[in-house]
């Protein structure tokens, strides 16, 4: 069984985050990490091939060179290999664009299962896997909280705005995981020294056989015109616990006729 | 302008989302909206009165089941046939993976997390709030159609004179779009707690550490007067159920006090609370989201604070 991971690479959970208003894309330069969402997802192919007792593992990512890093702590967590699609072209490359990509190498790996995470925390769009899947006319189940899967095909439970449904789809199929599905683990510290070593490989557009005209910001079908600070609010109160944090909320909620 | 809205039901029944989308489209042009699945045509009859001219049912067993994939084979044939400028879908796990779908299949553009959209000489603007809300960003299509998702709760249903033509509409279906198969489907669990009522809601997320933790919420929330919510995470881990869910996929409430302990304020929780009156958040993170839309943000370990404020607010109310 071969099993893709889809991973991206955003700006660190302290990191600050900011979109430059001259190119209007997000600053990648600061700190950055692998998608916490995305170790959900990682995790989730870690305990199939477990379960299972083979089979293989390939992470897949679009973006920036230095996505390489991301890539590592996610063979540390056990990933067999990464394969990162980087061309200065892509820069800017909006939902069609980049799933045509992401798509075009999967093709090349046609895994069995291709797993998302919940979302990128930096565009909160959970909508990617939707547009892959299309493009490799495979089922897509999203938002799964729990995954059964046999030879032939997945059982997913998902959420909706209705409850619970349970979804069956023959593989290859497309899933996008939810952050509950399971707890990622820590890299062990062999994991992290044996990840160096893991087969990495960087495909370009040409790689690819990918026209630069149809990815980047020449390939996207949507734009940025402008930025605005949100509509102000008002400013909260902040304090830190200090042993008398009960008695402070008690206070101010006796002030606001609360209690 | 030629609109179309994605007209979602539940057995007929529109969402409210789905019926301000029909809204925002007749404000910006004709608007025409489709119906898909079983009780597309009692969904389609109440769209009139939301300002649409037509609307396209599809139905047909492969149709039934809340899919999305065989909904992206109707969309796109509509589109091609009649030539949508626009499509418009309010947000949900559906609406989402169809729209997603459909940019795919017809290379449009998608802009998510739409809280407006306007007309600004001639062409479509859309606002975005993004990096959890810290900047709202004005976008736009380079191509038509152009593809609208908008953010939960951001569009209301606005009632008007019309009624709309119902016009069949048919599509081939791809194989692929149809090879998923739904094997049990969601039925709205009434048993658990109702929380849309409640005057005080203590609301526990993934910082409980796990299903016990949710006890001294509940003796919190019973010392206030008040009910126990949660977050989709903590539903999906099976610690509590999901009749007490807030956010997207759950309940939207606006309690006058809401107090989120262990949650990190995911725009999908918030878009369920923003419009509590007071928000009080006690987060062992400083960085959490939450800190940013809360009236009291509490740096701190919640197994900490909240049994000592459950001992405070007893005692003052029984004193
Ligand atoms: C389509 C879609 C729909 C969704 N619908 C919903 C929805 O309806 N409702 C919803 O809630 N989410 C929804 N989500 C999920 C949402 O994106 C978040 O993943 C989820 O809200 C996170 O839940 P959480 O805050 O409990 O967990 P986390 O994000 O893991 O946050 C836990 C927080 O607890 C804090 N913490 C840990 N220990 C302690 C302690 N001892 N004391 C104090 N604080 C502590 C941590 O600092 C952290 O901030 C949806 C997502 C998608 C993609
Ligand atoms: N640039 C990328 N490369 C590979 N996978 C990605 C990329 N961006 C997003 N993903 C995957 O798609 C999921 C949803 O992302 P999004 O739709 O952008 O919120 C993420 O959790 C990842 O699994």
């Amino acid at each position: 069984m071969k099993i893709a991971v889809c991973v991206k690479q955003v700006p660190g959970a302290g990191a600050p985050r900011r979109i430059d208003p001259a190119t209007r894309r997000l600053d990648r330069s600061v700190e950055a990490e692998l998608n916490p969402f995305d170790l959900n997802a990682i995790e989730e192919a870690l305990r199939i091939v477990e379960r299972r007792g083979e089979g293989e593992i390939v992470l897949v990512s679009v973006g920036p060179e230095r996505a390489v890093e991301a890539l590592r702590r996610g063979l540390a967590m056990g990933a067999d290999r990464a394969l990162l699609l980087s061309d200065p072209a892509i820069a800017g490359s909006d939902l069609v664009a980049t799933s045509l990509v992401l798509a075009k190498a999967l093709a090349r790996e046609s895994p069995d299962l291709v797993l998302f995470g919940q979302q990128a925390s930096d565009s909160d769009g959970a909508v990617l896997w939707a547009a892959v899947a299309e493009r490799l006319r495979l089922p897509v189940i999203s938002q799964v909280s729990e995954l059964a899967l046999t030879d032939a095909k997945v059982v997913a439970k998902r959420q909706t705005e209705f409850g619970y449904d349970r979804i069956e789809a023959p593989l290859p199929a497309v899933v996008g995981v939810s952050d509950a599905i399971n707890e990622p683990r820590y890299p062990s510290l062999k994991g992290i020294m044996g990840a160096k070593k893991k087969p990495q490989e960087t495909l370009s557009l040409g790689d690819l056989g990918i026209d630069p005209a149809l990815v980047g910001e020449a390939g996207s079908k949507t734009e940025v015109y402008l930025l605005k600070p949100p509509p102000p609010r008002g400013q909260g109160v902040r304090i830190e616990d200090d042993g008398t944090a009960a008695e402070r909320i008690v206070a101010f909620l006796a002030e606001r006729k609360l209690l | 302008m030629k609109l179309l809205a994605f007209l979602e039901h539940h057995d007929g029944e529109p969402a409210k989302g789905a019926l301000g989308a029909v809204s925002k489209a007749a404000s910006l042009g004709e608007a025409a909206a489709v119906a898909v699945g079983a009780g597309a045509r009692h969904a389609a009859a109440k769209a009139g009165a939301y300002g649409a001219s037509a609307v396209y049912v599809a139905e047909g067993p492969d149709l039934d089941p809340p899919l999305p994939q065989p909904r992206v084979d109707v969309l796109a044939s509509l589109v091609d046939q009649e030539g949508f400028d626009a499509v418009l879908f309010a947000q949900s796990v559906l609406a989402a993976d169809v729209a997603a779908g459909l940019a795919a299949r017809l290379e449009a553009g998608l802009n998510w997390d739409l809280v407006d959209l306007r007309l600004e000489d001639g062409r479509l603007v859309g606002t975005r709030p993004a990096l959890g809300d810290s900047v709202y960003v004005e976008v736009g299509w380079r191509a038509r159609p152009a593809l609208a998702l908008f953010r939960s709760g951001a569009l209301e249903p606005v009632q008007s004179a019309g009624e709309a033509r119902v016009v069949d509409a048919s599509a081939a279906l791809e194989g692929f779009s149809t090879a998923s198969v739904m094997v049990e489907r969601a039925h709205a669990e009434e048993a658990g707690p109702s929380i849309e009522d409640a005057d005080v809601i203590v609301a526990g997320g993934r910082g409980l550490g796990g299903p016990e933790g949710f006890a001294q919420l509940e003796e919190l929330a019973r010392a206030l007067g008040g009910a126990v919510a949660a977050t989709r995470a903590v539903v999906d881990a099976g610690w509590y159920p999901y009749s007490a869910q807030v956010g997207q996929t759950g309940k939207t409430v606006a309690p006058r006090l809401y107090i989120a302990c262990g949650i990190s304020g995911a725009i999908q929780h918030k878009v369920g609370m923003q419009g509590s009156g007071t928000i009080v958040a006690i987060n062992k993170d400083p960085n959490a989201p939450i800190f940013e839309f809360c009236d009291l943000g509490v740096v701190g370990d919640l197994n900490q604070i909240v049994p000592k404020l459950t001992e405070l607010v007893r005692a003052r109310k029984g004193g």
